[in-house]
């Protein structure tokens, strides 16, 4: 069973959900995360509900440890919440297995990281190339994919350069060329400009922009910038780990 | 579904020094085993090749070596007179009936004394070892106190090289020949005319008989005949049998102890990949985070670690091979227990050995790698990205 086969494409939803308004991409429910730290309960994130319909762009703001890379990691399928429900395109992904959720995840989710998390031993295209080692794709269909979204993120010239011999900006675009590659539905972005300087952060706004309007990706990303939240369509405030609206 | 192999090299081939640090460690051991099990393949390869496939040996019942057995003139007239023996172009039956006597010589250089073959032949004896021949001076006369020896003997034993004069059995032998015995038990002996070896040893009677058969596969019939005689208490063996036993114990004591050290010391060479296994998946511990969370699998990263250990000990394995490849051209010389003879022999390098130093050298990889990789798909992806 394949990732693809059990969420269903976007269309299929929709026709099957017939006249009735559409369901949100992201529907979270009750959804709620703590630690325990000896026998001491440590809440994180109580009692969450959280809509994202299709082609949103959200911005998660708050203060530092208010639980905004949780929220996000766990919609992102890469934590395991304490209760509730995270339903994305109709699967709750809360239920699936390790092995289920990881083939999910490659197809359903990108991911761009404060850090960019590029591979420092694979060149550009094969940071890029990366995701598409989990499809059936041949070499030369994921050699093309590859050089369209290098193309996408302008850095077609860069193809053969290792992250080290790439700026903090380029290095981010090459991780949004990952994050896009398998053309995932759904892209996270946890402080994707935290460590950039002003200029770089607004190319990188504006390309995330451009995924939201021509791609029509879905993006969640957690930022502290109010600059870059005004680029999203809607702000969520986390405060404690509770929604505020 | 896999992750890519480019990544699992070039991460190794970025820890340059590391990597070779390890590697090397494991090269050492690989080395080590490979050498030990050269010089037991060298052992039997020499031994073995020292046997023709027709000729036959015979000695005395339950001696183990021809210096220990003894066959009575008398009994050697009966074995003389078996059909199933080859004859001459004169039509004399191709028999070499020979004394075999163990003596102390003193090495060259250090002056130790090690035990050397000295074997009393005959025309015939010559003519049944085709591998022996003459490479400086000539044959010794028959009916004289001349003597031919032995390439390693030549090299190895003061007076025995060409012109120079032995003593032993109360007489002076002088040395008019050295042969090449290409590489067998024989290129270690002293050889002389059978007769004269007899009256300076006192000896009554032969050590062995060595004869050819007409047909190879007389064998069972002549053994028969010869093991069923009520007058002989004698058996008989192929020659390529009797020295491949000869080798035997000798042999498997040098593969035991080499494998032995080899074990243990592959323990060392297991922890020293470990700890840089483990070293590798702490340094990586955000790149096996990120991997995961782009959907790869624990069991792809429980994979790739593992290949990065067996790469290195394939490193290691192949430069240990390498460094032991290079002994091949090292020839060298010791007491075999069996025979308390001195042989020489040369490390050797069997297809067999090469497919088991690099299962070694795999098998460490795997051994010290498992649980670091282990360790590595175990993470849970949002600790590994913390840790970034
Ligand atoms: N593994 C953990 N064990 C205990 N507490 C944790 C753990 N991970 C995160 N936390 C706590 O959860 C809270 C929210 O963390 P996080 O989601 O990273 O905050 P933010 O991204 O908003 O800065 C913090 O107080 C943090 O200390
Ligand atoms: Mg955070």
């Amino acid at each position: 069973m394949t990732a693809d086969a059990q969420v269903g494409t976007v269309d299929e939803r929709r026709e099957h959900a017939g006249g009735a308004p559409p369901e949100p991409l992201v529907a979270i429910r009750n959804l709620s995360k703590y630690y325990l730290r000896g026998d001491q309960v440590i809440p994180v994130l109580v009692d969450i509900d959280l809509d994202v319909p299709e082609g949103d762009f959200v911005a998660l703001m708050g203060p530092s440890g208010s639980g905004k890379s949780t929220l996000l990691n766990l919609i992102a399928g890469i934590d395991k919440p304490s209760s509730g429900e995270i339903r994305i395109a109709g699967v709750d992904i809360t239920q699936l297995s390790d092995a289920d959720l990881a083939l999910w995840r490659s197809a359903n989710v990108g991911f761009i990281f404060q850090f960019y998390n590029l591979m420092p031993v694979l060149s550009a295209f094969g940071n890029v190339e990366l995701p598409l080692q989990l499809t059936s794709l041949s070499r030369r269909e994921r050699r093309d994919r590859v050089e369209t979204a290098l193309a996408l993120v302008g850095l077609s010239d860069r193809a053969t350069h290792l992250p080290n011999e790439l700026s903090g900006g380029q290095q981010q675009r090459v991780a949004i060329a990952r994050a896009l590659i398998t053309d995932p539905t759904l892209i996270v972005a946890d402080e994707p400009t935290g460590d950039l300087d002003r200029t770089t952060a607004g190319e990188i706004l504006g390309l995330l922009e451009r995924l939201n309007r021509e791609l029509d990706k879905t993006i969640i990303m957690v930022t502290h910038d109010p600059k870059a939240a005004e680029k999203a369509h809607r702000v969520v405030h986390l405060e404690k780990g509770v929604l505020v609206h | 579904m896999a992750i890519p192999l480019a990544y699992v090299a070039r991460s190794l081939a970025a820890r340059r020094l590391t990597t070779a640090l390890t590697a090397g460690g494991m090269a050492l051991v690989v080395y080590v085993f490979a050498t030990v099990l050269m010089l037991s393949a060298g052992l039997e390869q020499t031994l073995i090749a020292t046997g023709q496939e027709d000729n036959v040996v015979v000695i005395r019942r339950s001696s183990q070596t021809e210096v220990q057995s003894g066959i009575a003139r008398a009994q050697a007239d009966v074995v003389e007179a078996l059909p199933q023996i080859a004859l001459d172009a004169e039509g004399r039956p191709l028999v070499s009936k020979e004394p075999v006597v163990l003596i102390n010589l003193p090495k060259r250089g250090t002056g130790k004394p090690a035990n050397v073959v000295i074997r009393g032949v005959t025309q015939a004896g010559l003519g049944l070892r085709p591998q022996v021949h003459l490479v400086e001076g000539r044959m010794f006369r028959p009916g004289t106190a001349e003597i031919i020896t032995g390439r390693s003997i030549a090299d190895g034993f003061q007076g025995a090289g060409l012109g120079e004069t032995l003593r032993f059995a109360s007489r002076d032998w002088t040395v008019v020949g050295v042969f090449d015995a290409g590489h067998t038990a024989f290129d270690s002996e002293i050889w002389g005319d059978a007769e004269q070896m007899l009256q300076a040893f006192r000896r009554n009677g032969y050590s062995s008989m060595l004869f050819r058969l007409t047909n190879a596969d007389d064998f069972d019939a002549v053994k028969h005949a010869i093991e069923t005689d009520p007058r002989l208490t004698l058996e008989a063996k192929r020659e390529q049998r009797f020295y491949a036993e000869q080798s035997e114990a000798l042999s498997k004591f040098i593969s035991i102890l080499g494998t032995s050290i080899s074990i243990i010391f592959s323990i060392g060479a297991v922890i020293g990949a470990a700890i840089t296994m483990y070293a590798s998946v702490a340094s990586r511990t955000g790149e096996i985070g990120t991997l995961r969370a782009l959907g790869f699998s624990r069991k792809a990263v429980l994979t790739a670690f593992l290949l990065e250990a067996l790469l290195l000990g394939l490193i290691g394995g192949v430069a240990g091979l390498l460094a032991a490849s290079v002994m091949q051209a090292l020839s060298i010389s010791t007491t075999n227990f069996q025979t308390f003879a001195e042989i020489a022999f040369s490390f050797t390098l069997t297809p067999r050995i090469v497919v088991a130093s690099l299962i070694f050298a795999l098998g460490m990889g795997f051994v010290g790698g498992f649980l670091p990789a282990a360790r590595a798909a175990r993470m849970k992806i949002v600790d590994a990205l913390r840790a970034a």
